[in-house]
């Protein structure tokens, strides 16, 4: 689904961020991303989500070039990737509702057609009470839940997680992951960023980890 | 999502207590809000600023429209009436000349009528100068003879002037030629000036509004940024940031050239109501009469069309540069700011 091979990142003429990035990340997989603060684990993430080129290197998102893709076929591309942000971005004059809405919403598509999809989808992240509720008045867990519904509303083929459960406590962190697990179960491939050694040791799955721009992973 | 609603009934890191509900409860969901929010302080100062140059580009609009007007009725009201001067000479029979003077003007084509200026409409004429009880028969004064002509089809003056010097040497004609290049000169001067004016107020105004503009997008930045990375195309983000924009310039546009039109309007009533008083004399005197016609009216519409266009062009292109620009961090990292590595 997505292979880096020998990828690089730097910014301007400073070192690499990122040095020699060569991995797969299969369809259906389950991966943590871990390391170390300021390893790059964001910046990872963005070149998966294609807000960031490599330097150097090859990138293949679903089985297509990366460098040879124009511009304005990325849009589409990136509806095939899910993404829940660190600092959530959710928009703070729309509803919860609204927000988990926003993916379909900007590919055209009917309110009538995805309503109760949104709706079912909000109580199955348990914030079927929280429907009307503008962000600022969330806590920073239903913030979360939120951004992640709204991540997993046109079901991505991947979903990339940053720091999902950064802001929240034990037991919402192990919700969280059983979501994703079960997100995983459908079918979806996951990579959870995190540097959360206890929310690792609870699954038994791939971890990819960033040393001083270097990956190692243990499958 | 029916691979979802499936997952519903797993209790998946969730209470059970939904499964006990019925089936399907309504929800009640508020309209939908549009994608950018309807009022902030950014597009609310936006308004103001795009009402406040509507207001100043129509009135400049008007003003120079009503000095138009002013400067084309001075000079019409001129270039009505041709005068014929009979200067007085030595046993020269004064009426008799006026007479001869008026009937041969009155042969030529283009003119309308004759009238002499009788005694005591000269000596009303020299009052200001030599004072009141005048004896026009104990002074050397001119007489005049007042041709009204017509406008459109004009006599020949040339010819007029010629006929006059041979038959009656002592006339002199003034077709007021001189004071109306003049005028046409100063109205056109001055037209060139408001003209000059609205130029700098249009441009101060279209400044104003990008940078206005931009700066409430600016506020609205993290919108985009989201609309981007959850698949947005840059046409959807750039028709929804239009649409939101040409919501508040018309609205902020509409605002000041109504202001406008309500002035002009207003000015224009007042002077209408109050003729032959002393104010309204004294307003004509200064600024002409308040009337800038069906096409100063017209200009004050367009100008208020042309602000909400330029603000949702601007609009538009700066969404589309704010989507370049991620993309462009995309192709070079080194201007990435705000996003440092974890």
């Amino acid at each position: 689904m997505i292979h880096f091979e020998n990828v690089g990142l730097r910014y301007g003429m400073g070192p690499e961020i990122l040095r020699d990035m060569t991995f797969d990340i299969p369809k259906r997989s389950f991966q943590f991303l871990t390391g170390p603060s300021g390893a790059g684990k964001t910046t990872l993430l963005r070149l998966m989500l294609m807000s960031l080129h490599p330097t150097r290197g090859l990138i293949h998102m679903f089985g297509r070039d990366l460098s040879q893709i124009p511009r304005t076929e990325l849009p589409m591309l990136r509806r095939r990737v899910g993404i829940v942000f660190q600092d959530f971005r959710l928009l703070d004059h729309l509803t919860t509702y609204e927000n988990v809405a926003l993916p379909l919403r900007v590919r055209g598509k009917d309110e009538g057609a995805y309503r109760n999809d949104v709706i079912e989808l909000l109580k199955w992240v348990g914030l079927g009470e929280r429907i009307n509720v503008l962000p600022p008045v969330l806590s920073g867990g239903e913030k979360q839940r939120a951004a992640i519904a709204r991540a997993l509303i046109d079901r991505p083929e991947i979903l990339l997680a940053d720091e999902p459960t950064g802001n929240v406590d034990p037991p919402m962190a192990r919700r969280l992951l059983n979501l994703f697990l079960e997100l995983n179960r459908l079918g979806t491939a996951v990579v959870i960023a995190t540097h959360d050694l206890g929310l690792m040791d609870q699954v038994n799955a791939r971890r990819m980890i960033l040393t001083e721009g270097r990956l190692d992973i243990y499958e | 999502m029916n691979e979802l609603s499936r997952l519903r009934a797993r209790k998946v890191g969730k209470p059970s207590a939904t499964e006990q509900q019925p089936r399907r409860t309504e929800m009640h969901v508020r309209p939908t809000a549009p994608i950018l929010p309807a009022s902030n302080i950014q597009g609310n100062a936006l308004m103001v600023v795009i009402a406040i140059m509507a207001f100043l580009a129509c009135l400049t609009l008007g003003a120079v429209s009503m000095v138009r007007a002013t400067a084309a009725s001075w000079q019409s009201q001129i270039s009505r009436e041709i005068t014929i001067q009979i200067k007085p000479e030595e046993g020269l029979d004064m009426d008799a000349t006026l007479q001869k003077a008026r009937e041969l003007a009155l042969t030529f084509v283009g003119t309308r009528s004759g009238t002499i200026m009788d005694d005591d409409a000269t000596a009303r004429l020299l009052e200001p100068w030599l004072g009141t009880g005048l004896d026009l028969s104990e002074l050397p004064v001119p007489r005049l003879v007042i041709i009204t002509i017509d406008e459109q089809n004009p006599p020949d003056f040339a010819a007029m002037r010629d006929l006059l010097a041979s038959e009656v040497p002592q006339a002199f004609l003034d077709d007021h030629r001189t004071w109306v290049d003049r005028l046409v000169s100063m109205a056109h001067t001055t037209v060139l000036i408001g003209i000059g004016v609205l130029v700098l107020v249009f441009t101060a105004m279209i400044l104003t509004v990008i940078f206005a503009t931009r700066g409430a997008l600016s506020g609205n930045r993290h919108i985009v940024e989201v609309l981007h990375f959850v698949g947005a195309e840059r046409s959807f983000v750039a028709t929804e940031f239009q649409k939101h924009f040409l919501k508040i310039s018309l609205k902020g546009s509409a605002a000041g050239s109504a202001l406008a039109a309500l002035l002009f309007a207003t000015a224009n009533l007042w002077q209408s109501r109050s003729l032959a008083t002393p104010e309204s004399d004294q307003a004509t005197a200064l600024f002409g009469t308040f009337t800038i016609g069906f096409g100063g009216y017209l200009g004050i519409f367009a100008t208020m069309i042309v602000i909400a266009l330029l603000t949702t062009l601007t609009a538009r292109f700066t969404v589309m540069r704010t989507i370049d620009e991620i993309d462009f961090i995309r192709s070079d990292p080194a201007r990435s700011e705000g996003a440092p590595p974890s």
